[in-house]
Formats: C-alpha cells, structure tokens, sequence
C-alpha cells in the first residue's frame, strides 16, 4: 500500500479466543500501584 | 470505533477493535472523516469531490481503494465481538496480594496516599503469624492458578524486613507441595537498605520498586524524612547499588509528579543519567484542593510535556542511548489477550491487599476505607458477594470505558481512583483517563517513528 503503513499484527480479536488463562501478572503489582496500563503486560503464554 | 490522531509529524489510524495500528498519510487521514462503516467498495461521489482538486483522481481512488481494502480484512471500522466475553466475567481465583508488612515509615512524602504510611488506622507492623496466614489465604483461594504474586509493600516494608524474609521462606517451603510459583516483589524508599538487604531482594524478589522522584530538588520537596530533611542523598546511592548488583531482573525507579515539577522529563532523564534505565514516574492523584495535586488545569502543560518526553525518549534511542519509560510500554504484538484487556487491575476479585491486622481489601488503595473492608484473616471472613461485584468490573460494565477509543490498553483504569474521585468504580475517573489518552498517544507514536526507521 502506497498511502497506509500497518505496523502492528492486530491480533487483538484472536487473542480473544486463545486468551483468558489469568496466569499474567496483574497490572497492579509491576510498577503504577496508582494508575493502570495493561497494554504494557507480557503474555505468560507468548 | 476508529481513533486518528495527528503526532509529532506521523498520522495515525488506530482501529480499536482489531487493535490495528495504522500510520497514514495526510489524504487517508482526511478521507476518513468523510467515510464511515459499511464501507462500500466503490469511492462515493461525496469524497471525490472533496478532494478533486487539490489531489489527482487517481491518487484519489488508489488511497480510497487501501481504506476498502482495509475495512475489507477487518483492520479498519472492525466490529466489536467482546462484548459477549464481558458477559461471562465472573469469580476468578485469587492470585495477587499485596501484604501491607508495615503501616510505618520513616518518611513524610506530603502526598502519600497512605496517609505517611499507616493508612490512617496506627502504626503497626504485620506480625509472623499473620503474615502466614495471608499466605495460606493466598494458596487457598488460587485454585487453578500457578503463578502467585506476593508485593510486600508499606509504610515502608524494611521497616518489618525480619518478617518479610521468614514470609518469603515459607511461602518457597510451599510451593512444590501445592504447584504454585511465588513471584516476589518489594516497594521501598531505600532508607534502610544495606548490603545484606540488596542481596537478599536481588535473590528472591522478581522485581523492585525504587522510589524516587527525580531531580534531587524534586524530590527532597515532597519525600521528606521525620526532621523535615530530604533522602535523596541518602537514597541515591543505595538504589544505584542496587541496580548495579541486579544483573537483568526487572526493577523500576518510580517517582512520582506533581504540580511542582510538570517538567517532569528533566527528572527522567536525571534518573537515566544516574544509572537507571528502567523508570517510571506518574502523575500525583490526589485530592484537587491540595497545593501539589495536578487539575485539568494543569492538563495542557502535561500533555506538551509528555510530548517533549516522547521525543526526547526517541532522540535518545537513536542516538544509543536506551532507557524505558514504564507508562510508554507497549507491545503491540504480543500484549496481553483481549480477555485480560477487558477487566485490567482485577482487584477485589483476583488481587487484594492485606493489612497487619489481617484486614482484607479490594486493593491498596482501598485499605483504611472500613466500608471496603472484605473480610478478615482472623476470623475467617470474606465477602464473596462483593468479590463477584468486583469480578463483573470491566469495560463494557464502565458507561465512560464502553465508549473510549482506549478500553483495550487501560482497561477501565483505576478502580479505587474511580471510586474516591467520582463516587464509583465503574465511574471513570477523568482526569486519570485524559492523562492515559495522551500517555498512550505518544506511546503509540514512539511505536510509529520506530516503524518508520
């Protein structure tokens, strides 16, 4: 494409189906403990 | 749902439910204004003629046919099928705790939450006892779960380090027995650290919190010790130690802003400088009426702010010089699955925190607030009505989070922010959420430039 450059895999609505083990650290113990970001967490399963 | 924001010279297309990131030029970006859901195959009159003119037709058609051409694969206007998944949110085990080891400190930080440290309920430390206690709770409630994290925080943890080094002991003695994996971590302000303490943290803990605002002006303002003197001094050193023994285990410096340093890049960069390149420092929240606290006031000088950070952050890797931003994080590849993304933090339903009286709470910041109080490690009490309340908090439950381009990256923010600013958890609270918007912005730029090369 000559106009749009795609730059991630945008796999969000397959994470959907694989996803849900709950074995991820829960956002709140990593660093904030005042203000979430969850989109900076890692897959256990990756 | 499309976000488009223009950044730093790159135009972005954010499609929120594929979780597409699209770095576009100036004619898509403006075509989309005039294009909306189902998108027809064919250009319409409409957009030809708002752009004839200034642009040839077939460049015209061409930027047409890469939106269709986008829509068409699901990457652009993609639908939201979560919703359903939202609906099947329910009781899951517990698998976080954060162990309150100590309502004490030995600093006045003049914006702690915990009002300095004992939560406003006395100072005390958590005994041996109770502390296993949370533990076995811990255990107990997992089922299902094999990774278990354990935040001995404070007050001041290293003020109770004795019983924080007998608690990790146990809960390792546990661990084969039950299947379970303890994570380990600590947050402290490095006042009492010693030689033997940094080993033993850089042994069993899997990360530390650091904290430190920054400049040492900075900080000696705000994170001052019981005579009113600063600890930079004191703690600079210690951290830097600390790091230094670390090897590649994950640690933060974690400061945090306020109204006195919006400039707060120069005290990123101070901390980079120093010999850290894993930091986090985030905005006060606190009470509007207090001197520090930041107001929409403040808002634009933060946004340009986190701005001026960005670029600096990318000048700075381009030129060797890497360090990480914690609220700049992003993997947009291998982040956590969309189920995760629906209900975040989880506290109150797979994350609570326990006081030295063997008090539960939905969380940390929920502790001193009785009418939060879930239960209690003595006699045996837990609310599981208010558990499974907790449990149905996610971002189609939020009116606010159900309608924002970013639901999937915070996932309906702050529970406890939500409840002491706005009056309820499912109530987003604004001014954490217009600071989010901008973080995630210019992480996402960050991501473009780096795309871009």
């Amino acid at each position: 494409m000559k106009h749009v450059k795609t730059i991630n895999n945008a796999n969000l609505k397959e994470s959907a189906v694989k996803g849900g083990c709950g074995e991820c650290q829960a956002s709140c113990q990593s660093a904030c403990k005042t203000s979430c970001t969850v989109a900076n967490q890692k897959c256990e399963n990756k | 749902m499309i976000h488009k924001y223009f950044l730093n010279g790159y135009y972005i297309v954010l499609d929120v439910n594929s979780g597409a990131i699209h770095v576009v030029d100036e004619l898509i970006y403006n075509m989309l204004d005039l294009v909306e859901p189902p998108v027809l195959p064919k250009c319409p009159q409409s957009v030809l003629n708002a752009f004839k003119g200034r642009y040839n037709l077939d460049e015209i058609y061409e930027a047409y046919d890469e939106i269709y051409g986008l829509y068409d694969i699901g990457q652009l206007y993609s639908e939201d099928d979560y919703e359903q998944f939202a609906g099947m949110m329910v009781n899951s085990p517990i698998k976080a705790m954060c162990l309150h080891i100590a309502h004490d400190c030995n600093l006045r930080c003049e914006y702690c939450f915990a009002s300095t440290g004992d939560f406003g309920e006395g100072r005390r430390l958590m005994t041996y006892e109770t502390g296993k206690k949370a533990i076995d709770f811990l255990i107990e409630h997992s089922q299902g779960r094999r990774n278990l994290e354990m935040d001995f925080f404070g007050g001041e943890p290293l003020m109770n380090f004795g019983v924080v080094k007998q608690l990790v002991e146990y809960a390792r003695s546990l661990e084969e027995k039950h299947h379970k994996k303890f994570r380990f971590t600590i947050t402290t302000n490095g006042m009492l650290l010693t030689d033997d303490k940094i080993d033993f943290i850089n042994k069993e803990m899997s990360n530390v919190v650091l904290s430190i605002d920054g400049r040492k002006e900075v900080t000696d303002r705000v994170r001052s010790r019981v005579d009113g003197s600063g600890c930079y001094d004191v703690i600079m050193p210690k951290f830097q130690k600390l790091v230094e023994k670390r090897g590649p285990k994950d640690y933060y410096v974690r400061g945090t802003f306020t109204k006195y340093n919006l400039d707060f890049t120069k005290d990123v960069l101070h901390l980079y400088d120093a010999g850290f390149d894993q930091i986090s420092v985030e905005p006060v929240v606190s009470d509007p009426a207090l001197p520090y606290s930041i107001t929409e006031n403040d808002l634009p000088v933060i946004f340009d702010e986190y701005e001026t950070l960005a670029q600096t952050i990318l000048a700075c890797r381009k030129a060797g010089r890497y360090f990480n931003f914690f609220h700049f994080m992003l993997d947009l590849d291998q982040g956590p699955c969309a189920i995760k993304r629906l209900r975040g933090c989880g506290c109150g339903n797979e994350y609570v925190a326990i006081t030295p009286d063997g008090d539960i709470y939905p969380c940390h910041q929920f502790v001193g607030q009785e009418e939060w109080k879930m239960g209690n490690l003595e006699d045996g009490s837990f609310d599981k009505e208010r558990k499974a309340d907790f449990a149905t908090a996610n971002v189609y439950t939020k009116p606010e989070c159900k309608e924002c381009w970013a639901k999937f990256y915070c996932s309906g923010g702050c529970n406890a922010n939500n409840q002491n600013y706005e009056g309820d958890i499912r109530h987003a609270h604004k001014l954490s959420c217009d600071l989010e918007k901008k973080r995630l912005e210019c992480a996402i730029m960050i991501k473009a430039a780096e795309a871009q090369g």
